[in-house]
Parts: structure tokens; C-alpha cells; sequence
């Protein structure tokens, strides 16, 4: 099995019409992904040819969603229209959203979350690669090329760390990947995605990539301590990144002395999971406790 | 981007938050033309992105316009945790009676707003959350709702504001949540929050922490806050162009895409340098997805003008982008870069068409370009050239 995204997965791309979107719908359908349509106000009613495949624009969510049964929307909608695209995929019940629009004013990202309560969507990202279950489907910008599917389950803050990450443990391969992004305030956490894979038969090892700001690497490391059964391998990113700058990400900022790699390391570590130095130190980790199943 | 205490004072003005802005010089010799307009009586304070500016010196009472510019003079150029002094802002000295501590903060834990409300304020604020955590009020904020006159009620009176300052405190509440929203803030912080003779409620100082993401969405105006001459000319350079730099103190130049990829590079090239006489990474560029040539050669023009560079390291995971277009953009940025590329360079590139990408560069047999496979181990090359 997979979580959050699987191969009867039904995914519709809001601005799909646009640049960004109708690039990466195109990988996405040669990722095999099942892509139903698109949402664009201005352009309901026409269709969009990607990848050979005739695709049909609708309105809003809501009719894109009653047209073609769709279960998952993907954003790429520019940071000022993104809040209301995200309110609008809501309010039609889409049961997974993933944002992957980059430079989002972090109030929005609030503001949605908190609307986001007592509903029925979950949120990935935003400022984020999405979601691949590898040879099932692809809800995002991750390379499918990469890697295959596998045992492990992956979940990062970063997108090129995941590729990078994936890259190395190619020959083993993954359940699912799930990149949460790097802003301050996020829809699915760490937390979120050690649970989902905790309870996922087919993931036998969860490979988790944090790197600096704020604390989510530590609750998570409470978290796995608690709740968590299967072998976790940790990297983290950022130990030699300075105090009050911001290192692209906008989450990526160390102030004071909470929120360092080094704090997170050892949270995960008295947690009981391994953490390596170096990406391909994390994948010699994975790799053990591969083959001591 | 955090503000300066007289651009945060301005943006309290624009909101209606009771406050004296007071008169910002850059010389010295303006300070009396300053202190005399405010009425001799003033305070010197050195303006700098730095918490603990009073315990540095860097702010002094002026009982005389002849004091004041004393005090200009010495805070002016002075040194700040790192951060020089090139403006100091005058503002009349008005005592507090009592000083409190009020702040509006993202709180990424609960992934929502904070308010941190005390009546013990003052420079040992972080003392008192200490010592006396209850007297530290936390208090969630719904990001749907915001600070409604409710609201603002409900936070004055749990932080025990005192009652005959309670209206005053609700309407300054209000003003500043105004800030916090309509500025796109991630932090309002006003510490002292002063009870003045009078009984008149001010805010004596100020800090704001503005979202770069939203001012660059939807507010225009915040980039006349950037101050040029506090940024690094390099880093004032690579923004000029749109790169994502921050320069760094080391002898390894670093270009990679995706902040979370060079974030990992910058480790794996300080320890990489332990084996090689402790060298370190000298900066952090993210290019990016598209890293076409002329990106590149930015890339590469910045690091390369920064005298501490001994190598440089290029490290691209092929995610999206080719391989192959990365190799073309390193050439392309060599061919623009010509005479002016001097260092050696340490490419590693992985992923998608990662063997294109390798032939480009093999056949192109730069003398300055050295190829290695893996991440450690070009992390371990550039060290050592560094080192050389």
C-alpha cells in the first residue's frame, strides 16, 4: 500500500492552464498519474491537450469535482490567488490538496489552516515537491524517473533532498514520498506522515529529512518515541548554517539556539533513530536496517 | 526582513499605535539641530537589527542638546553585535512610570498567531518568563477571527493591564494587531510598552519582523525599508540578480538547487574540511530549478568576486532540470565568464540525464573543471583545493 496517494488516485490540477501547470501535468501523466482535469475559471468548458491526453477545464472544484470524481487537487496557482484557490478546494471536500506554490504571505497559509479545521481536506504544503507513490502515482514535481517502488516511506521538508535521498536508495525503492515544504506553517507534518506510514503494512522503514528552524524535528522524535514501531532514519540539514538568516527556505532560519541541526539530531537520536552526517551516510543507515529485517 | 525601531515606529504611526517617532540622523552634527527641535531632554538610540542594543551602549539619556551630541558621536559607528551603527533616532525622553511587554508573533507550533502579553516589561522581559512565568501571558490568536474589540478586551484584561489604562490598552491592542495584519508581520513587539506620566500608554520602542513573501506580493512599499548599505556588497549583488545568496565566512564557494540540497552541501563541505586544514563553505546559492547559463554565470560572477573563494563546488541533483542543461549552463557561463573564472571548480552532477551532462563537461576538458561523481566526494576535492 501506499498513503495519501495511490493509483486509483483521481487528480485534478488547479492552473493547470498556466505555465508551471501544464509542465508539470504533462510529468504527471507520464508518471501514469491519473489526471482528470483542470480548474480555471476563465477557460471553463474548453479542454487542454498534455501528453497526448485531452483533458477537460471546469470552473470551479466543486463541478471539476461532481464531473470526474476526482479525490485529489494539485495547486499551481500564483502565491496571491493561492488562499482562495485553497478555500475554494475546501469548501468542495476535496479529500487531499497539495500546494506547491512557492512565496505564499505566511498569513494566508494560517488563515487556511485554520479554516482547514473540522473539515474534510488534508493539506500538503504548500512550498512543496507533493507526493509520489512511485509506479502507482504522482500528485507534484518529484521526478518519477528516480526511483521505483520499494519499502520505504520518506517524508522531508525539502524537495531536492528528497530527490537526492531517493537517488541514493534507488535500488530499494519507496511506498510513497512525501515532501511537507519549508514554510513557517504547513498542512501535513512530520508527524502526520510517521503516523500514515506507521500504519502502512507495505512501508517496512521511514527515512525522515528535517533540517533547520522552528521544532517539528523534535516532536516528531517525541512522537516516534511514543508511537512509532518501525525503523526510523533521520538527516538533517543545516549544521553549519548561521544564526538569523534565512537559508532559502523560509522556515530555514536558526534564532538563538532553538531550532538547530544539532538540537534536532540529538532529539531524534535519544528517540532511537539513527541519524547520519551526509545524505549518502543516512542512506548506508537505511541500507542496514534494510537488510537486518 | 526585520525592520529598525523608526521604520517600525512609522509603521505604529500608519496604524494609529500610540507612539513618538522622533528624529533619525546619519552625522553627528545634526544631533543638536535634533535634540534642540525635541526640547534638549532626549534619549540617543543606535539603530541596528540587534536585540540588546541598552546593555551595548547603544542607547543614552541626553539631559542637554551639548549631551546629546556627545552621545551621538559615540553610538555613531559603533559596534553591535556585529552590526555597525549608521543612524542613531532622537526621541524625546519621556520616563516610564511603569513598562510593560506586548507582542503579536507567528507561532508555527500551533500554526497559528500568538499573543505575548506582560505587565512586568522592560529589558528583563526574557528574565521574567523565567523567573515568573505567569506573569507572561500566551495567548492563541484565531487566524480567521483576528483581534476583534473582544478580543483585545480578553487580552488586556489577562494580562492584568491596569484598569484605569484599560481602554487605552484595548485601542493599542487593536492598533497593533492593525500592524500585524495589514503589514503582513510575523512579529510586533513593543518592549517597553510604556505607562507615561499622565497616565498616557506609548509604545517607547518597537520591532517588526515583516513576511518577504507577502511584501512581495502585496506590498510594494516595504522595499523602501531595505537598507543597502547593511547588506554584504555581495549579497546586495546576487539580489540585484535574483539569486538566492548569503555569503558566508569560508574558502569553498557553493552553487546547488533547492534550499534543503545546499543546505546539505554547506555541511558536507565543513566536514569534509576537517580533513583539509578546516576549510569552510564561503557562502550559500540555491539556483534553483532552471539553471540555465546566464543563472549560472551570475552564480559563478558573485562567488568568484568574493576574494575568500579558494574553490568552488557545483552541486546539482537533476530533478526537474536535465543534467545536460546544467553542464550547458556551466559552459555557457565559463564562455561569458572567460578570463574572469580563475578558481577551480568542483562539479558533481546526479539524477536525470545525469550521462549527458557528464559528457558535455568531459568534452569540453576545462583546466579549471574537475568532475566527481558523489556528493562526499566532490565535497572532499573542492575542500582540498581549497586547502591547496
Amino acid at each position: 500500500m501506499t498513503i495519501y496517494l495511490n493509483k486509483d488516485s483521481k487528480i485534478i490540477v488547479q492552473g493547470m492552464t498556466g505555465g508551471m501547470g501544464s509542465k508539470h501535468t504533462t510529468l504527471m501523466l507520464q508518471a501514469d498519474a491519473n489526471i482528470v482535469g483542470g480548474v480555471n475559471a476563465r477557460k471553463a468548458g474548453t479542454t487542454t491537450e498534455l501528453n497526448g491526453k485531452e483533458l477537460p477545464v471546469f470552473g470551479t472544484v466543486k463541478e471539476a469535482m461532481e464531473a470526474t470524481g476526482a479525490d485529489v487537487s494539485v495547486l499551481f496557482v500564483p502565491p496571491a490567488f493561492t488562499k482562495a484557490a485553497c478555500i475554494e478546494a475546501i469548501d468542495a471536500e476535496i479529500p487531499l490538496m497539495v500546494v506547491i506554490t512557492e512565496g505564499v504571505p505566511v498569513q494566508d497559509t494560517a488563515e487556511v489552516f485554520a479554516y482547514l479545521e473540522g473539515k474534510k481536506t488534508r493539506m500538503i504544503g504548500p512550498n512543496c515537491p507533493g507526493i509520489i507513490s512511485p509506479g502507482e502515482s504522482l500528485a507534484g514535481i518529484t521526478p518519477h524517473t528516480i526511483a521505483g517502488k520499494g519499502p520505504i516511506g520518506l517524508v522531508s521538508k525539502s524537495g531536492t533532498l528528497t530527490y537526492q535521498m531517493m537517488y541514493e536508495l534507488r535500488d530499494y525503492g519507496f511506498t510513497t514520498a512525501i515532501g511537507i515544504g519549508g514554510d513557517p506553517i504547513i498542512g501535513t507534518t512530520h508527524i502526520d506522515a510517521l503516523e500514515a506510514f506507521e500504519n502502512d503494512p507495505e512501508t517496512k522503514v521511514i527515512v525522515m529529512i528535517g533540517e533547520i528552524g522552528g521544532d517539528a524535528e523534535e516532536r516528531a522524535a517525541a512522537y516516534i518515541k511514543d508511537h512509532v514501531t518501525k525503523p526510523v532514519v533521520g538527516y538533517v540539514a543545516g549544521f553549519t548554517a548561521p544564526e538569523g538568516k534565512t537559508m532559502g527556505h523560509a522556515g530555514a532560519i536558526v534564532s538563538g539556539s532553538s531550532g538547530t541541526a544539532q538540537a534536532k539530531k540529538e532529539a531524534l537520536e535519544a528517540a532511537g533513530v539513527k541519524v547520519g552526517k551526509t545524505p549518502s551516510e543516512t542512506a548506508d543507515l537505511m541500507r542496514e536496517s534494510l537488510q537486518s529485517l | 526582513m526585520d525592520l529598525m525601531e523608526y521604520q517600525a515606529k512609522e509603521l505604529f504611526a500608519k496604524h494609529g499605535v500610540a507612539v513618538t517617532q522622533g528624529i533619525v540622523i546619519e552625522s553627528a552634527d545634526d544631533a543638536a539641530a535634533a535634540a534642540e527641535k525635541l526640547g534638549g531632554f532626549v534619549v540617543v538610540k543606535a539603530q541596528v537589527k540587534a536585540g540588546g542594543r541598552g546593555k551595548a551602549g547603544g542607547v543614552k539619556l541626553a539631559k542637554s542638546v551639548d549631551e546629546a551630541v556627545e552621545h551621538a558621536r559615540a553610538i555613531l559607528g559603533m559596534d553591535i553585535k556585529g552590526h555597525t551603527v549608521n543612524r542613531v533616532l532622537i526621541t524625546p525622553a519621556t520616563p516610564p512610570v511603569e513598562e510593560y511587554y506586548f507582542s503579536f508573533l507567528l507561532d508555527r507550533a500551533n500554526r497559528s498567531h500568538l499573543c505575548i502579553a506582560s505587565v512586568e516589561g522592560g529589558v528583563e522581559i526574557e528574565e521574567v518568563a523565567k523567573t515568573n512565568p505567569e506573569a507572561v501571558r500566551k495567548i492563541p490568536v484565531d487566524a480567521l477571527e483576528g483581534v476583534t474589540p473582544e478580543k483585545a478586551a480578553a487580552i488586556v484584561d489577562e494580562a492584568k493591564f491596569p484598569a484605569e489604562l484599560r481602554d487605552q490598552a484595548i485601542e493599542m491592542v487593536q492598533a497593533l494587531w492593525k500592524v500585524y495584519v495589514e503589514e503582513d508581520a510575523t512579529l510586533v513587539e513593543v518592549n517597553p510598552l510604556a505607562r507615561l506620566e499622565g497616565d498616557k500608554l506609548e509604545a517607547l520602542d518597537g520591532k517588526v519582523s515583516l513576511d518577504e513573501n507577502a511584501s512581495e506580493v502585496r506590498h510594494p512599499d516595504h522595499a523602501a525599508f531595505e537598507i543597502r548599505e547593511e547588506a554584504d556588497p555581495l549579497e546586495a549583488k546576487a539580489k540585484d540578480r535574483g539569486l538566492n545568496y548569503v555569503k558566508l565566512d569560508g574558502e569553498v564557494g557553493i552553487i546547488g538547487n533547492g534550499a534543503g540540497l545546499v543546505m546539505s552541501t554547506l555541511d558536507v563541505v565543513a566536514y569534509a574540511g576537517e580533513n583539509h586544514g578546516g576549510v569552510k563553505p564561503a557562502n550559500f546559492l540555491d539556483i534553483g530549478g532552471g539553471a540555465n547559463a546566464q543563472v549560472m554565470a551570475d552564480g559563478l560572477d558573485v562567488i568568484l568576486n568574493d576574494p575568500q573563494v579558494k574553490s568552488v563546488f557545483v552541486n546539482v541533483f537533476g530533478g526537474i532540470t536535465a543534467c545536460d542543461e546544467v553542464a550547458n549552463g556551466i559552459k555557457g557561463a565559463l564562455e561569458i565568464l572567460g578570463d574572469a573564472a580563475t578558481k577551480p571548480l568542483v562539479v558533481r552532477l546526479d539524477g536525470n540525464n545525469v550521462d549527458a551532462g557528464r559528457a558535455i563537461l568531459n568534452e569540453l576538458n576545462h583546466p579549471l573543471v574537475t568532475q566527481v561523481d558523489t556528493m562526499d566526494g566532490a565535497a572532499d576535492k573542492a575542500a582540498e583545493l581549497a586547502n591547496a
